[in-house]
């Protein structure tokens, strides 16, 4: 599990902007997540938890936006949902697919005091 | 460290002494023209990211996205007004210090012609072994260096160096994956040839290092025949992330059930056009694919490399020319 490593990113990007707006504390953190991202969202809970502890973030809520996987399918030649990797295209039933979409990991905003 | 899974960090050793990873302050990446500050912030010039001085002040190189907006990502649930709470708009990967690290490293890569690799895979897939068979078999052929990255132990770091190839070892303690900051410090500490191969051995770990950018031309996925022929779907991530898939130990393949031809199927379901070489590292089967596929690219990086430098000589010469005629008067 690599959610220590990801939670400990994400204190630095949000440690780093609210000391920059001079900020004491961070009431809320909003975390766009692409469903093909490589996060168990439970894990990467428990690891934000624990890496703020002590932190200007220490506390803050952790809302998490999802965003749909999405890919271009070659032979319908168009976008599709994709659920999850090894998925076949809902339209077609080919494998050619090529993720477009679902695999961010970023710190939208936060919510400072 | 993380109760849930164990991961650790703030224990990684480089050839057993303690990495300027874990320190809380200082520079260790001078080489590379990149340091970490007292803030754990990197401080990278040419990148987009903003980063805080001794002295206190905040330095940004770009238009830093700041604002103070009635609505959040969700569109409009914590409104202002309701206390001094404002919000402040970031649009920043999580994984953007590990990927100005890797940056970094491909820039050193490309500048010394390196041609690097990623080698992930489950434990006990043969890695090491394919790394030595690899080095013997390109000797006086292409300079091999090694970043052999484990959670304890220099075990697989002396079965390279007994072959000749030098080789850093790098422990992640707790650590689940190698991140890019770590294989930059093994750098400093490592004489890869120019225009050579550098090989990195991942953790043994078919989820972690997907996510983990190196800087490396290329991740490579081992998977041996004495394991499920269906772990590209339920591993998906890493035959994702993946360019070359090695299936080795065929030579044991008339004693297990392992299925080739269905194992290369799903890896191209989550990996469309994947390249797949069949090997066995122990008999030598089929391994001059392997060593013609590494020395391909060996060969496009070094090209690469020397293109630059020829275009840059191009542009000196050009500048000299122009140097020389403003400075002649009419």
């Amino acid at each position: 599990m690599h959610e220590l490593s990801l939670a400990e990113g994400m204190l630095e990007v949000v440690a780093d902007a609210a000391r920059a707006d001079g900020a004491r504390k961070v009431r809320t953190v909003w975390l766009e997540l692409g469903a093909l991202s490589h996060v168990e969202v439970q894990a990467l809970r428990f690891c934000f938890d624990a890496v703020t502890r002590g932190s200007i973030a220490e506390g803050a809520a952790l809302e998490i936006l999802t965003t749909p996987g999405e890919a271009w399918c070659m032979p319908c030649g168009r976008s599709v949902p994709l659920v999850r990797l090894g998925d076949a295209c809902p339209e077609c039933g080919s494998h050619q697919l090529q993720v477009v979409g679902g695999e961010e990991m970023r710190v939208r905003e936060i919510a400072v005091a | 460290m993380c109760t849930t899974c164990g991961c650790g960090h703030g224990e990684t050793r480089i050839d057993n002494a303690p990495a300027g990873a874990t320190s809380p302050s200082g520079h260790g990446h001078e080489a590379l023209g990149q340091h970490v500050h007292a803030d754990g912030s990197v401080h990278s010039h040419g990148d987009a990211d903003g980063h805080r001085h001794a002295d206190g002040t905040w330095h940004r190189h770009d238009a830093g996205a700041r604002a103070e907006v009635a609505g959040g990502a969700f569109g409009a649930v914590h409104g202002a007004g309701t206390t001094q709470e404002r919000i402040v708009q970031i649009e920043r990967d999580i994984l953007s210090r590990n990927n100005a690290f890797a940056a970094s490293n491909r820039q050193a890569f490309a500048d010394r012609g390196v041609f690097a690799l990623n080698l992930v895979s489950s434990p006990g897939s043969g890695k090491t072994t394919l790394l030595v068979k690899t080095i013997e078999a390109l000797r006086g052929r292409v300079p091999v260096a090694v970043i052999e990255g484990d959670q304890q132990t220099s075990l697989d770091a002396d079965r390279i160096r007994a072959t000749g190839a030098p080789a850093v070892q790098i422990n992640t303690g707790k650590g689940c994956h190698l991140d890019a900051q770590m294989v930059g410090q093994a750098l400093s500490s490592l004489a890869i040839p120019d225009d050579g191969v550098l090989l990195i051995e991942n953790v043994g770990n078919l989820v972690c290092p997907a996510a983990f950018d190196l800087g490396e031309a290329h991740k490579v996925v081992i998977l041996s025949v004495t394991e499920g022929d269906d772990k590209p779907l339920k591993y998906p991530d890493m035959f994702h992330a993946a360019d070359l898939l090695i299936v080795n130990k065929i030579d044991l393949l008339p004693y297990v059930t392992f299925d080739v031809a269905k194992a290369i199927e799903y890896a191209r379901r989550v990996r469309p056009g994947l390249d797949v070489l069949c090997v066995s590292a122990t008999t030598g089967e089929n391994f001059p694919a392997w060593l013609a596929w590494l020395e391909r690219g060996a060969e496009r990086t070094r090209a690469h490399r020397v293109e630059t430098v020829d275009a840059l000589r191009r542009r000196i010469a050009a500048l000299e020319t122009e140097l020389a005629e403003r400075s002649t008067p009419a």
